[in-house]
């Protein structure tokens, strides 16, 4: 015992002492927090609008005053120019086109179909869907009215309708910075911990300082263990700094047990460095762990549900995330500070994430040799 | 001339000797173009909605399979009680639960009205809103199914959509592009400044100053082998998004290579930038991925819509490259614009390129004073 806290302690003044890390660690993550966390938002408003009005009538002005009423929409410019239109939506400064042909009022005005030509700027899938279900919206509130006065004037009543009413439960308000602030306080400690674990044992064997350990009576797993602790520390600080300026300066609400989070924070944080120091047992230069990292650790995050819904995912990358701590704390932390969940609620994930830090951990041990 | 060329045959052998390396370099960007272009998708599909019907007549069973059929969600459970909605979300695998109250049916025909009530779990709220409004769409269909006869004496527009660019509405066309753009600038400056720092850290930096080779031969002795790797790399992923994605190049390959180049050049002095200023291998591999992974992710147009982030980042993002090389690839890929259309982007990667490398020259002459 005595002997890993001499190397705890070894390996924590090689930390410090380069002036440049030591503080890196705390402040980069704080500072890309405090920058990136408001900024991330899927809501979508504002959408500019292009309008092709072949049709000039006081219906087609009623339903462009309706659009404009709206607050999803924004009439960015109105044309008769077909080819003016595409220019504009080309130049990437309108994302809808409505093209409401000649004829659209009279079509109307005669209780006949009118047609009309929404054409969505795709290329973001998700964001198209979402634009043509508000256009729809719009013009089906256009119809129903019609359809109203039309009836009305028969001396029926409206038609039956469903009507949908909609609450947000733990995030009212769908404040995207609840969602955000955990995933990305996790990215960056799990970058930061991958990272520097790992280069720190590389580093060794690259300048041949692992030879002098090598030949001490230091035992494997006192070595492994030496080189995981510090950084342990040095993620939970992280991340207890990033929920306290989180809570300060975002207010972000922590419903749930404290010490839960900081109990699945730690198991992540083994399972992460036990990756990291089995990459780094197999690679002989800081090039090649680096480049081993970046792709492991740039998987694990795009995968892991912070950024896209995880359902969205095909099976196998759903299977994969098994074996992705990343994916498994981004859901202890969700659930844990916004919903308020307990150890019951998320057993499933304290266990897969014991399991992966055991034997991550008994894997960089096992690969570790002492001998050259 | 000829030191420089053995120079650069120097830096090609050190590379190449490396097996293990050389395989990174060309097999990390592939595999992630494929991995990511598959899994990064940010619509719905098979999202987990709970019913909780206390009305339990025709219409509110009719609506509720219409609503679970419709592909974006699987159905995750019955529920009879408010109560169990909270256990329901806690768990994590319902997304949303749809609320048909009691006298669901019969309030809809006798008083022409009934009230459905959809409450999502906010705690993801891009999930939240998606599921919403495809509910809130299928709704609006039920409705006008219901009321056809009602609706068909009235004048009714019948809108037609065209979803422009990328007809099938397939996630990739968002994302392969925006995955070149994270991939090629961090694997660019990533090799750069190790490179150059590894030889600062070992010490062998002196030993190729007092060289007869000048500083800048060094450097670009150094870039060029990584510059064609890279070119090499981006043809390779260029010729797997046509053949897997079938996102071939709408618009001039030969403007995309440019433009590309130009891309890599720029990430390439930056990477000379970050070594400049660090002393190890370690700071730099840390400046390099983690201040630039996280920026070009959020701030880039990757994933987030820039245009709906608040006034202050669109002004911050400016300064993050990668936004610009996003709008030239998606431009010229997959709209199939010309230089007209994309020109102030590309001055700008210009423009930090020739900042990165007079930044680094001005360093690089300091030290050795």
């Amino acid at each position: 015992m005595r002997t890993i806290l001499y190397l705890i302690r070894k390996e924590f003044i090689q930390i410090f002492r380069n002036r440049f890390i030591s503080k890196a660690i705390f402040a980069v993550p704080i500072i890309q927090m405090l920058i990136l966390v408001p900024a991330v938002t899927f809501e979508v408003k504002n959408i500019d609008l292009c309008i092709i009005d072949n049709d000039y009538s006081s219906e087609s002005r009623r339903l462009i005053n309706k659009l404009e009423g709206s607050a999803f929409f924004r009439i960015y410019f109105t044309t008769w120019s077909e080819k003016e239109a595409n220019d504009l939506m080309h130049k990437n400064k309108c994302k809808v086109i409505l093209n409401i042909p000649s004829g659209f009022g009279r079509e109307l005005g005669s209780r006949k179909p009118a047609g009309l030509i929404a054409s969505v700027d795709a290329i973001n899938a998700s964001v198209a869907q979402l634009s043509w279900a508000y256009l729809n919206g719009v013009i089906s509130d256009f119809n129903r009215e019609n359809a109203s006065v039309a009836t009305g004037s028969l001396l029926q009543g409206p038609p039956a309708t469903i009507e949908v009413t909609n609450r947000y439960w733990y995030n009212e308000k769908l404040d995207y910075k609840y969602y955000m602030l955990p995933g990305i306080l996790v990215i960056l400690v799990t970058a930061i911990g991958f990272l520097l674990a790992g280069l720190n044992m590389v580093r060794e064997k690259e300048i041949g300082t692992i030879e002098q350990i090598n030949v001490t009576p230091v035992r494997k797993h006192q070595f492994i263990i030496a080189k995981m602790v510090p950084f342990l520390i040095i993620g939970l600080i992280d991340l207890a700094l990033g929920l306290l300026i989180g809570k300060l300066t975002f207010n972000i609400p922590f419903e749930g047990s404290i010490m839960l989070l900081f109990l699945g924070a730690t198991l992540f944080l083994i399972a992460v460095l036990g990756m990291a120091l089995f990459v780094s047992t197999l690679s002989s230069t800081q090039q090649q762990f680096m480049f081993v990292a970046f792709f492991f650790v740039i998987v694990f995050i795009l995968m892991s549900g912070i950024f896209t819904p995880f359902e969205s995912m095909p099976v196998w990358a759903q299977k994969f995330d098994l074996v992705n701590p990343v994916a498994w704390l981004i859901r202890i932390n969700r659930m844990v500070m916004l919903k308020g969940s307990t150890i019951n609620d998320i057993s499933t994930e304290l266990i897969a994430l014991s399991v992966i830090a055991l034997s991550s951990t008994l894997f960089a041990v096992r690969r570790y040799r002492k001998t050259v | 001339m000829k030191r420089f060329v053995a120079f650069v045959r120097k830096e090609f052998l050190h590379i190449f000797r490396d097996i293990r390396t050389l395989i990174i370099i060309f097999g990390i960007p592939v595999a992630q173009i494929l991995i990511f272009g598959f899994v990064v998708r940010t619509d719905i599909k098979n999202a987990g909605v709970a019913i909780m019907d206390l009305s339990q007549d025709d219409v509110s069973r009719k609506l509720a399979d219409k609503i679970i059929s419709s592909g974006f969600f699987l159905n995750s459970g019955y529920l009879s009680s408010y109560n169990e909605i909270e256990t329901e979300f806690r768990k994590g695998d319902t997304r949303a639960v749809i609320v048909f109250g009691e006298n669901f049916g019969r309030n809809l025909i006798r008083e022409g009205k009934a009230v459905m009530n959809i409450i999502a779990d906010g705690s993801d709220p891009n999930a939240a809103t998606l599921i919403t409004n495809y509910t809130m769409a299928i709704v609006r269909d039920f409705n006008i199914e219901i009321a056809g006869s009602a609706f068909s004496g009235s004048g009714v527009i019948v809108p037609e959509v065209k979803m422009f660019y990328n007809p099938n509405l397939e996630s990739h066309f968002m994302f392969v592009p925006g995955v070149i753009t994270l991939i090629l600038i961090l694997i660019c400056a990533l090799m750069t400044s190790v490179t150059i720092s590894r030889e600062k850290e070992f010490g062998t930096m002196e030993v190729l100053l007092v060289s007869p080779l000048r500083p800048v031969q060094i450097i670009l002795g150094k870039v060029t082998p990584y510059f064609l790797l890279s070119f090499i790399n981006v043809i390779l992923i260029l010729l797997m998004s046509w053949i897997v994605f079938d996102l071939p190049v709408k618009g001039s390959l030969l403007l995309l290579l440019a433009e590309t180049m130009l891309y890599i050049l720029m990430s390439l002095s930056l990477g000379i930038l970050i070594s400049t200023i660090s002393d190890t291998m370690q700071q730099a591999i840390f400046i390099s991925f983690l201040g630039l992974m996280l920026p070009t992710i959020i701030l880039s147009g990757f994933i987030f819509p820039l245009e709906n982030m608040h006034q202050v980042y669109n002004l911050v993002s400016m300064i993050v490259p990668p936004r610009y090389f996003i709008i030239i690839i998606k431009n010229i890929m997959i709209k199939g614009t010309g230089l007209m259309f994309v020109w102030k982007e590309t001055l700008a990667i210009l423009l930090m390129t020739v900042l990165f490398i007079s930044i680094s020259i001005h360093k690089f002459r300091l030290r050795l004073e």
